[in-house]
């Protein structure tokens, strides 16, 4: 049998669409396998009360005794404040140096900012961690394990994401509005933030969750930061738990009841970032679709 | 006879060490349209930005000369109460996206001073009116800015100009983008927005100059070639450049 030439084109084009589907599937094979597992493991522990109360002590059971399951309330809210307060301090600095860098290019200025900012994107999260824990060790050691500075260990990592992300959502705004702006006699400083940043808006919150969901799931700086507590907040000068935190800490312990709690803890805090992603997506894609007017 | 409403003497304008124009000097009387017609990179764009100090804005750019709007060198102004005062409408439609109708008219308005909600209101009415876009959009003028076609759009850039209240009003190839229905509005506008205004329109198309023009002058490799009313430009050119240009022999 002879074949023609657009026979074989057609079987080639239907190969290669095979092939790149097999792609697809083995690409999806990773992230599967880890929600599959955290609810295989995770799912059985959850209740209420895991949400709420504090986790217990370490325990394995041997006959005759079964161990307290407890919870991870305390992570929870651990990492609320946590992450609550980098992002309090972390969004005003990137959003206003992204201003600077995008609006007020002052050239050289403009350049090391988004320069840095690339160069901090990269740097492992460990070593945020390390460089506020001999801040602090130096320049006031009360207070080495805090949810202070563990905030500004998570700052530290979100700063340089909020700066890049605003940026390019600050680059997406056609040139045309700000001339618009201009060229009605309002200030510079008021087309920056009445129009260029309301036109971004929808990606410049995109780019702050970005960085929200990134601190969620950070161990690596609060390690030497937050350092853990079984307890819930205690003011910001005391030790703090959260969640990747208690994973970290639980799951490679030897307690039964830990390891239960850290897969049930990776199960929670999958959920929240779905949860937090799909939020955004609903208010971002609504943002936009009032502008374009459906 | 209308007085002169802005002049411009020995005007240079470079983008880096690139001048675009050279020494340009010319009038703009009150009251009436005056075209600005050349072949693309002759430096018309660049002259008219020159004119609410738009220039500027980008990066590396320079002007030397003087502008005079009543008499008045606008370059020792503050730009900001410049633009407040000569108004500007851009090539391609840029109506401010996340803005309904009614808030791109009034913008100016809000943004630049204190007004009560009745006079926005009223001109909002007014501008929409002036720019020929009010019985179109009289139900709707909630409805977010870009949910106008690309004439609409454009008479809503003109409206939001004209609700600052300019004494001048200058527009870059306002019609370059739009077809010939939406071209033919617009150039209708102009005619009736000379009775208020002192209308300075850049146009790369001869007809419209022809069509909407009292008085047009000529651009070439930056330098102004000639200047007139706009009949005796086109019908008696006394250079040789502007008759091979307007016959349509280069350009």
């Amino acid at each position: 049998m002879k074949f023609d030439r657009s026979a074989r084109r057609k079987l080639w084009s239907h190969t290669m669409t095979v092939l790149a589907g097999l792609c697809a599937l083995v690409a999806l094979i990773p992230l599967g396998s880890v929600i599959y597992q955290a609810v295989l493991l995770g799912g059985p522990v959850l209740s209420l009360s895991f949400l709420t109360s504090n986790p217990p002590l370490p325990c394995t059971p041997s006959v005759g005794t079964s161990c307290a399951v407890g919870g991870i309330g305390s992570a929870i809210q651990g990492t609320l404040v946590l992450v609550g307060l980098a992002a309090a301090i972390s969004v005003p600095i990137g959003l206003a140096a992204a201003i600077f860098a995008v609006e007020y290019r002052g050239r050289f200025l403009g350049l090391a900012i988004s320069f840095t900012a690339d160069v901090l994107t990269g740097v492992p999260s460990i070593i945020a961690g390390v460089f506020i824990y001999a801040y602090f060790v130096i320049y006031d050691p009360s207070i080495v394990f805090s949810a202070l500075t563990g905030s500004l260990a998570l700052s530290v990592i979100m700063v340089p994401i909020v700066t890049r992300t605003c940026e390019e959502a600050l680059r997406t705004v056609p040139h045309s509005l700000r001339e618009a702006a201009l060229a009605l006699g309002i200030p510079k400083w008021r087309t920056t933030l009445q129009i260029v940043l309301m036109t971004a808006l929808p990606a410049v919150l995109t780019g702050i969750l970005l960085s929200v969901m990134r601190a969620s799931g950070e161990a690596a700086p609060l390690l030497f930061t937050a350092f853990g507590s079984r307890l819930g907040f205690q003011g910001f000068n005391n030790p703090i738990n959260a969640l990747p935190l208690l994973i970290y800490n639980f799951a490679e312990s030897p307690y039964k009841n830990w390891i239960d709690l850290a897969w049930g803890a990776a199960l929670i805090l999958i959920i929240l970032i779905l949860i937090a992603s799909v939020l955004s997506r609903l208010v971002v894609g609504r943002m936009v679709r009032r502008m374009r007017g459906g | 006879m209308n007085g002169t409403k802005m002049r411009v003497e020995r005007l240079s304008a470079y983008y880096g060490k690139t001048k675009a124009i050279s020494e340009i000097s010319v009038g703009f009387p009150e009251r009436k349209v005056s075209a600005i017609i050349g072949p693309s990179g002759c430096g018309k764009s660049t002259l008219i930005r020159c004119l609410n100090r738009m220039h500027e804005t980008l990066p590396r750019t320079r002007v030397e000369g003087q502008i005079l709007l009543d008499g008045e060198d606008i370059l020792e102004l503050d730009p900001v109460h410049v633009r407040r005062r000569v108004g500007m409408v851009f090539q391609k439609p840029n109506p401010f996206v996340t803005m309904s109708i009614y808030d791109n008219v009034s913008v100016a308005l809000r943004f630049n001073g204190r007004h009560s909600r009745e006079d926005t209101d009223k001109a909002v009415v007014r501008s929409l009116q002036q720019a020929a876009l009010w019985e179109e959009v009289k139900d709707r003028v909630d409805a977010p800015a870009l949910s106008l076609s690309g004439g609409q759009q454009q008479r809503l850039c003109i409206a939001r100009a004209l609700a600052a209240e300019p004494e001048v009003l200058l527009m870059d190839e306002p019609c370059s983008a739009l077809d010939p229905v939406a071209t033919a509005k617009i150039e209708g506008l102009v005619n009736e927005l000379k009775n208020s205004y002192t209308v300075i329109i850049v146009t790369h198309n001869m007809q419209q100059a022809g069509r909407v023009a009292d008085y047009t002058a000529f651009l070439y490799l930056g330098k102004l070639v000639e200047v007139g009313a706009t009949a005796d430009l086109f019908e008696r050119p006394k250079e040789r450049l502007t008759e091979q240009y307007i016959t349509g022999r280069f350009g």
